[in-house]
């Protein structure tokens, strides 16, 4: 690996120096499918940077972390890139000093790979409507992620609703695939109508109310969120005519399947890491229409 | 926004058509839970149990266990999956889960993780007899229905036959017999068979008569594995998803296209299958002819599998044989040579093989198919053993330049354009052209670009075999030819193989090499040259 800094630079320059580690690696083209900009904090730099490497082997893309530093200090723009074995595209890490944090995007734009798909994501606290964020706008997608918030998640996909567009998505929504891939295949046999049901999980956790709003969206029937004491999301019960169809899991790892008249069944629901969300979130780039459903009924029934 | 991006999206759409992610609209309209917009949610197979005839056998083993293991590690197996292993072994289940495991933690494409195996290996199930044993098979009918008390499994199964063909008959029966073959209401079997589908017309059509008298044509599955890989299903997303190729895809711009399928090993421990069989029937007859259906087809409107298989139908009846089979087909069988640094014996020299033996281990063809589109270009098919080294690609090869207004020295060294679709291994699609060499003369040579699946979408390739279960257990057949498309093949080959019986030894070629050089004679005579590889 390869590993070059460049301090108090442009984005002119930092263009130049990549071609040129290219060229000196004896590998000047370059297969990247899309550029990912990842905007956050010094001390989230180091986890953030990690799971996006780790997407960007399913996903080759130029990856541009953006730190924005002191704004009191004298404008300069400090570059790290990375190029080599332990990343299939390249890592550009820029760290913005002074007035030149409000205008991040004048950096980032010219480092964008041309013709192909631009992602941008918050790992931290994002912007109240990212679309409208100069970096967020020069993205198709815009991800951010509740958690990042800290105790707040939930009050934050209000946030996200109201400034929703074309998309946008969040990490507390593509962290809920396996459940709903799992109650959506327990559905593929007929189950009859559904009165009533209760997402259970962690205090806080904000993708237990995405998930009790999409269940009841698609159902029609009220679906609550109520505590446990985690880890995460632990059970989704759901009351039928019959009985009562429930998905439980106490350990993050296996997941225990039982309906009405049927033996109950182990299914494997892991946990994911965030590289993996972020890989999924990358494999599709239209906007995901069921988030946009889903996040707008929470927020319109979230009472503070 | 939304209108530059347009275009992108319905390729995005006819790409999730190919590859066949999408929900369809009856599972949608029955459940509230699904929805085509969707695309987060993947198709999940149905409450079902696979039975595993030959568990013990090489594919099982490498591929099969650890292909149902990476599907289970993906959230694609439905909740209560069942395996149930047959065989003539005294084993109890836990011997079966001990050989799954293994072959799992040595061939399974994604990491191992516990909670995985406890979900998979809760519902591993193993029954011991023999094919004529009336009491096994009475014992396998019991233990199935148990499972479906105990698992949920709802009478859904699918039987693997992954035994050598000769057995097909004995167990189709004693499926029959059992009653296993017959769907209730409300639920289906299914069964899937391996190649060879016979080794010409009759036998093929004698095969499918016993599979067709137990199971209906819907649930009979055939597995040509080459239609599980990714790149042999973009080939139509390359085709009909983009609008650079289409217009040049026709006897007005392509000079001939090249299907080669190379292997660098011998025959193996297949001497007993192989022999008698040959190259051509054992690749040409299903890859091969496939890759050239899928190449030469005209677009199906749809990708259900019904559209799909009538197009490549269409394309398999235009297949027209060259009237002189001696000049434009050609045989070889490997001799002693030297190949990537070792030394290694002839096919005659082979264990089990008779020193007399007549089975070629080469064979090139050369067709032409007789419609509008493709009328007067010629598809040159090979296929060997002991080749130079391993791979399968097939390579359009455009007509020359009608005018170059470049002097005859200046493209000396420039070839025919040509596109690659590179199956394996190193997946991906090479355009070949002529480019200007850097510097004061007008020089222009051929340069390659390249995309390669490993470049833009790295290790998200599933093995084909875990493609192909799960369309077995969703009931999705556009990946499996139909019988139709077994007997359209084997009518393309039977006259061949019938000129080749009446000819002498098959020509001899160094292993190592690239092959007989009858082979390259029946190129040169057309003016032409296999691309190297």
């Amino acid at each position: 690996m390869t590993t070059f800094m460049l301090s108090d630079t442009t984005a002119g320059k930092i263009s130049a120096q990549l071609t040129h580690l290219r060229h000196q690696m004896g590998a000047p083209a370059v297969g990247m499918v899309l550029t990912l900009v990842v905007m956050c904090e010094e001390r989230h730099q180091y986890d953030a940077l990690r799971a996006a490497t780790e997407a960007a082997r399913e996903h080759p893309s130029r990856i541009i972390v953006v730190i924005n530093r002191e704004v009191e200090e004298p404008i300069r723009l400090d570059a790290e890139l990375r190029i080599g074995e332990s990343t299939p595209g390249e890592v550009v890490v820029l760290r913005l000093y002074g007035e030149l944090t409000r205008h991040a995007d004048s950096v980032v734009s010219p480092l964008l790979l041309p013709d192909t798909p631009v992602v941008v994501w918050w790992p931290g606290k994002a912007p109240e409507a990212p679309s409208k964020d100069p970096v967020g706008a020069l993205a198709q997608r815009r991800i951010t992620d509740a958690r990042g918030f800290d105790n707040v998640g939930i009050q934050s996909l209000v946030t996200r609703a109201k400034g929703y567009a074309r998309g946008d998505t969040d990490l507390a929504w593509a962290r809920l695939t396996p459940w709903r891939s799992l109650l959506a295949a327990a559905f593929d046999q007929p189950v009859g109508k559904v009165h009533e049901g209760v997402v259970e999980a962690v205090a806080g956790n904000p993708s237990a109310p995405l998930l009790a709003a999409w269940l009841s969206e698609r159902l029609g029937a009220p679906v609550r969120v109520s505590d446990s004491p985690g880890p995460g999301l632990t059970a989704v019960r759901l009351k039928l005519e019959d009985g009562e169809l429930s998905v439980s899991r106490e350990d993050a790892r296996l997941a225990t399947l039982s309906r009405p008249g049927q033996p109950d069944r182990n299914v494997a629901l892991a946990r994911r890491h965030t590289s993996e969300l972020l890989a999924e979130e990358l494999r599709r780039l239209d906007p995901d229409e069921i988030y946009e459903s889903a996040v707008k009924r929470f927020a319109r029934s979230y009472k503070g | 926004m939304t209108d530059p991006a347009a275009p992108a999206e319905e390729a995005a759409t006819v790409a999730a058509a190919v590859a066949g992610t999408a929900t369809t609209l009856e599972v949608e309209a029955a459940n509230p839970l699904r929805d085509p917009r969707d695309k987060r949610l993947p198709r999940v197979a149905g409450p079902c149990v696979m039975v595993l005839f030959g568990v013990t056998g090489d594919l099982a083993k490498r591929k099969l266990l650890p292909a149902i293991y990476d599907l289970g590690n993906r959230g694609l197996l439905p909740p209560g999956f069942s395996l149930v292993g047959f065989a003539r072994r005294d084993w109890k289940d836990q011997d079966f889960a001990k050989l799954t495991h293994d072959a799992v933690k040595a061939h399974a494409r994604t990491p191992f993780r516990e909670e995985v195996w406890k979900q998979i290996c809760e519902g591993i199930h193993f029954v011991p007899g023999e094919f004529s044993d009336d009491g096994a098979f009475d014992a396998l009918a019991m233990a199935l229905s148990e499972i479906d008390e105990t698992r949920g499994t709802g009478g859904n199964y699918a039987f693997y036959l992954s035994v050598p063909p000769k057995f097909f008959p004995k167990v189709v029966n004693q499926l029959k017999r059992t009653g296993l073959a017959d769907a209730p209401e409300g639920s289906w079997r299914r069964v899937v068979i391996e190649k060879p589908f016979g080794h010409d017309l009759q036998s093929a059509h004698e095969l499918n008569e016993i599979t067709t008298s137990a199971f209906p044509e819907s649930s009979i599955f055939r597995i040509d594995h080459y239609l599980g890989k990714e790149t042999v299903q973009n080939i139509m997303a390359l085709r009909f998803a983009n609008n650079l190729y289409e217009p040049i895809w026709n006897r007005g711009f392509v000079d001939h296209v090249q299907i080669t399928m190379a292997e660098d090993i011998g025959i193996g421990g297949r001497a007993g299958y192989y022999d008698g069989i040959g190259a051509a029937r054992d690749v040409i007859q299903n890859h091969l002819l496939q890759l050239l259906a899928l190449v030469a087809m005209e677009d199906p409107t749809s990708f259900e599998a019904s559209a799909l298989r009538r197009e490549k139908e269409k394309v398999l009846q235009a297949v027209r044989l060259p009237d002189n089979l001696a000049l434009n087909t050609a045989r070889g069988q490997y001799a002693a040579g030297w190949q990537g640094g070792e030394k290694v014996v002839g096919y005659l020299q082979e264990d089990g093989i008779s020193r007399e033996s007549t089975t070629e281990t080469y064979a090139a063809i050369k067709l032409e198919i007789a419609n509008r589109r493709w009328a007067g270009v010629p598809f040159y098919l090979r296929t060997g053993k002991r080749l130079g080294r391993r791979v399968t690609e097939v390579a359009v090869v455009f007509q020359r330049a009608p005018h170059l207004p470049f002097s005859k020295d200046d493209t000396e060294i420039l070839g025919q354009n040509a596109l690659v679709v590179r199956v394996q291994p190193d997946e991906g699609v090479t355009v070949r052209f002529g480019s200007k060499v850097p510097g004061t003369a007008m020089e222009v040579r051929d340069v390659s670009m390249d995309f390669a699946y490993g470049e833009s979408f790295l290790e998200s390739s599933p093995e084909a075999y875990e493609r192909l279960l799960l369309d077995v257990m969703i009931g999705d057949p556009p990946l499996f030819p139909h019988q139709r498309e077994v007997e359209l093949s084997w009518k393309i080959l039977d006259p061949i193989e019938q000129f080749w019986t009446t000819q002498r030894q098959p020509e001899p070629y160094e292993s190592g090499s690239w092959g007989p050089p009858s082979a390259d004679a029946m190129m040169a005579r057309d003016g032409r040259v296999w691309r190297r590889l």
